[in-house]
């Protein structure tokens, strides 16, 4: 069927080139092929391995379209050299190999790291923390906390997490600090 | 001092640590500052190098074109190893492949693999995590169910058809007197109504009573298997204390992986701020609406949180008349709760003391028509009763103990865990004073009222049978005839009021308690009726579509988040105390009391653990003298002991780790300080 017409466009030795290069076993690499080439027009599909997806298309993929972080989710992974955060289909392999099941924590909290830092600076500061509490509580003027309680939240995450006390998280925290959260593993998951 | 922002921050753009993270695929450099951009430039790959060896490349956090350079790298670094490194790491690679193949197809037969992965689309990981459980449970009573079935019944199926030359070595009973060994369960008596056959199976008399579902029928000494002498007695304790060994590591196991508790420090890992912001949004959400949902309860969360943590602050301040007013107000609930509880179990003894008297009488008088399903369910309704209302007493006390709400909810799970686990127990006690009611002599001969209970296991196996009937008809019947029609109600209805009690939440404590609840009658009562793991698999197996139609068409968003990690935990532990309260009825029955004369594998012992012993005087003298050894004193005391000085050395560790911890925190916050001051005073002696 669909899966065995899709198998014979990815060349072998590329699937087990990717089959060595992330953790996705063959039916999830062939499934993302699949559901990447659905995102093209059909005169493109026959290159899908070389193609590039417009981000506006990747956002209406149903894994992305729901979630808060989509723009940095696509800007993270996004190999394009013209900065439009266009994706490859290799691209797409990468953000499927970083939330898959079987990547290791050091992967998932390096790429969380990118993603929450909204301001690319390589830290995780105030600015940084209070986009990311906007956008776990949704858009919309009623449903953001009030700035007293954004303060008090965020000195509360800067006291558990920032280890050096210089007021900014940087990775080795984060990642010190994720590897002991419970929930992180398995919230930071997409499968399609 | 000086505030930590205060040195320039490019200073902080150049340093190592933030190099590694910003690394751009393709090397874009062009963020650095011309200032010290040469040098660095030149030494930034240079670690890479020494660290790109030892993980394989699909482990580095790159883009798939930096990865296929590092693995190049790491191929061409491999020509000039040794050769059997080369021959090691080309294996290596081989098995992983395989393995990778292995799993990739293993995850086809994983049970209802795309139903809860559109459960954890729509309605986030939380809900996913109460029917993974549900699964967990289906498979660990499957497995147990093939245990005891191919330990104990298939021996003596295969004997019954002859197979391999098999026959069947009946027991005979051996210095027993007669009248213990009076046993006529009215089984097939010919023609009967239609309806006495609809009571055997729901009450497990009759026709059900004298087939393998039930302890009765295992009265069977050894099967022979041409030469071979199968000894059913051994087999059936020892697959009884298998089983009970499988379902504990296999639950340990479970909470064990996936949940990786620092004890070092000592904040609440559930609790804490970064987990529910860092690890807040569940990135499987796949549906708007539910992602709205999602938002809706993390703002909740953190709003509740942040004026709990006001609110224990609070607490804090409060005055010493404040806290005896609280405190004698606790110990005054807590009497209530007691009293209430007492109340439940008293009723439950007098409802199973006066359905057993009934039900015994009426076989007694061969009036079986008579015998009112009603009076035999009668225990299995008090105790769903009990379940029922239990939890809505609870929410409505613990409001006046003025506990932080966390906690209040944590307390009345507790209790409503401990309730619900109680009633069982209560249940066999009750069973068991009927069983030895040794007044007036009525068990002299055979140590238990053998009048009355000539084979009790069976009766208790029946208990356990109708308990478990019982359970699967609530949970088939409250989504249909309250769930749906509250649905329609509310759909139809547009009243106010309605609409404000009318919907329902999907309670997952509640659920989860109702199948715990279910396996540890199970657990209990496998021991007295073999093929209940048959039926509990099945029943779970309905009980998964039944919630999840209940789910799609008739739940209200929670307002409390539920949270994936906190609960995957919760429900295992709660299921391991439902274990563990299962081994002290299970230990007294096989340890204690005496096994019935009349029928049953364990005729001809006192108890049913006697079986061992009887078995360990045939073995060799010198095996005889390591067991008895192992069982005695002179080895139990030494053992206790070092184990005492083991947990000693292991507890003083920890502490010295946790030392080395908290001194290393300090230091790390000492050498951020300097590092600001010097950048402070190079960014000074450069404007100068």
């Amino acid at each position: 069927g669909a899966m065995g017409g899709s198998a014979s466009l990815i060349p072998r030795d590329l699937l087990g080139e990717y089959q060595e290069l992330t953790f996705l076993s063959k039916q999830e690499i062939l499934l993302a092929y699949k559901r990447f080439s659905e995102l093209l027009p059909k005169e493109e599909r026959e290159n899908a391995c070389s193609a590039r997806v417009p981000k506006s298309q990747i956002l209406t993929l149903p894994e992305l379209r729901a979630n808060p972080f989509q723009h940095r989710i696509c800007h993270v992974f996004s190999t394009s050299e013209t900065r439009d955060d266009s994706m490859s289909f290799e691209d797409f392999l990468d953000m499927l190999n970083a939330f898959s099941d079987s990547a290791t924590s050091d992967i998932k909290s390096y790429y969380a790291f990118r993603i929450f830092d909204f301001d690319d600076d390589g830290i995780l500061d105030r600015k940084d923390l209070e986009k990311l509490v906007n956008c776990l509580t949704g858009q919309g003027e009623e449903s953001r906390l009030s700035s007293a309680e954004m303060d008090q939240l965020i000195q509360n995450i800067l006291e558990e997490s920032d280890i050096d006390k210089d007021g900014t998280i940087n990775l080795s925290e984060f990642q010190h600090v994720v590897s002991r959260s419970p929930d992180f593993a398995s919230s930071f998951k997409i499968v399609l | 001092e000086e505030p930590p922002g205060a040195a320039p921050v490019d200073f902080l753009r150049e340093l190592p640590s933030c190099q590694s993270v910003r690394r751009r695929r393709g090397g874009t450099q062009e963020r650095r500052p011309a200032l010290l951009g040469t040098a660095t430039a030149a030494r930034a790959p240079q670690p890479e190098r020494g660290e790109m060896a030892d993980r394989p490349a699909r482990e580095h956090p790159e883009c798939m074109a930096e990865k296929r350079r590092i693995r190049d790298f790491q191929q061409a670094d491999m020509e000039y190893l040794p050769k059997w490194k080369k021959w090691r790491t080309t294996s290596n690679k081989s098995l992983k492949k395989a393995l990778d193949e292995v799993k990739g197809l293993s995850s086809y037969l994983v049970l209802w693999r795309r139903d809860i992965h559109s459960i954890e689309g729509k309605f986030g990981a939380g809900i996913q995590s109460y029917f993974s459980f549900l699964r967990f449970l289906v498979l660990l009573n499957f497995i147990l169910f093939i245990l005891m079935f191919s330990f104990v019944t298939l021996p003596i199926i295969v004997s019954e058809y002859g197979i391999f030359n098999s026959t069947v070595a009946y027991i005979s009973p051996k210095n027993i007197e007669d009248i213990c060994t009076v046993y006529e369960p009215s089984g097939n008596k010919g023609l009967v109504y239609f309806y006495t056959y609809l009571n055997d199976l729901l009450s497990g008399t009759g026709f059900l009573e004298v087939t393998s579902l039930f302890y009765g029928y295992y009265t069977v000494d050894a099967v022979w298997i041409s030469i071979m002498r199968y000894n059913l007695p051994l087999a059936y304790l020892l697959t009884t204390f298998a089983y009970l060994a499988l379902s504990f590591l296999w639950i340990t196991k479970r909470s064990a992986e996936g949940f990786k508790h620092n004890l070092v420090h000592d904040a609440d890992p559930f609790q804490s701020y970064c987990n529910k912001v860092f690890a807040g949004w569940d990135f499987c959400i796949t549906d708007p609406n539910a992602a709205r949902l999602k938002h809706r309860s993390l703002l909740y969360e953190l709003q509740t949180d942040l004026q709990e943590e006001k609110l224990k602050q609070k607490i804090a301040e409060r005055t010493t008349k404040e806290k005896l007013r609280i405190c004698s107000l606790r110990i005054f609930i807590n009497i209530i709760v007691i009293a209430i509880l007492s109340g439940c179990f008293y009723s439950i003894y007098r409802i199973t003391v006066f359905s057993q008297e009934n039900s015994n009488v009426s076989i007694r008088n061969d009036t079986r028509t008579d015998v009112n399903l009603l009076v035999q369910y009668l225990p299995s309704m008090v105790i769903t009763l009990a379940n029922f209302l239990a939890p809505l007493i609870f929410s409505f006390l613990i409001k006046f103990e003025d506990y932080t709400p966390a906690f209040e909810i944590k307390l009345t799970l507790m209790r409503c865990v401990f309730v619900r686990l109680a009633n069982i127990v209560v249940l066999l006690f009750s069973l068991w004073s009927q069983i030895s009611d040794c007044g007036a002599d009525k068990c002299k001969p055979c140590g238990y009222n053998y009048k009355l209970y000539p084979c009790w296991e069976s009766d208790v196996g029946q208990e356990m049978y109708k308990l478990m009937i019982f359970d699967f008809i609530v949970i088939l019947a409250v989504p249909l005839f309250v769930d749906f029609p509250r649905k329609l109600l509310v759909t139809l209805c547009s009243w106010k009021l309605i609409q404000q009690f009318g919907h329902q939440e999907f309670e997952i404590s509640d659920n989860v308690l109702q199948i715990i609840y279910g396996q540890t009658i199970c657990w209990i009562g496998t021991f007295f009726s073999p093929l209940l793991p048959a039926i509990a698999t099945i029943k779970y197996f309905i009980i998964f579509y039944i919630k999840k139609m209940v789910l799609i068409y008739t739940r209200k968003p929670a307002a409390r988040p539920i949270r994936a990690s906190s609960s995957n935990f919760f429900f295992l532990v709660v299921l391991l105390i439902g274990l563990l309260l299962a081994f002290i009825p299970l230990g007294v029955s096989i340890a204690r009391i005496p096994s019935s004369k009349a029928c049953g594998p364990f005729m001809n012992f006192n108890t049913s653990w006697e079986v061992i012993p009887d078995k360990i005087l045939q073995f060799p003298t010198g095996l005889q003298q390591v067991l008895f050894g192992m069982a005695s004193e002179a080895f139990a005391v030494p053992f206790f002991v070092i184990l005492c000085i083991i947990m000693v050395y292991v507890v003083a560790l920890a502490r010295a780790h946790k030392r080395v911890v908290e001194q290393l925190r300090e230091q790390l916050v000492m050498e951020s300080r300097d590092k600001m001051f010097l950048i402070r005073k190079i960014a000074e002696a450069q404007r100068h």
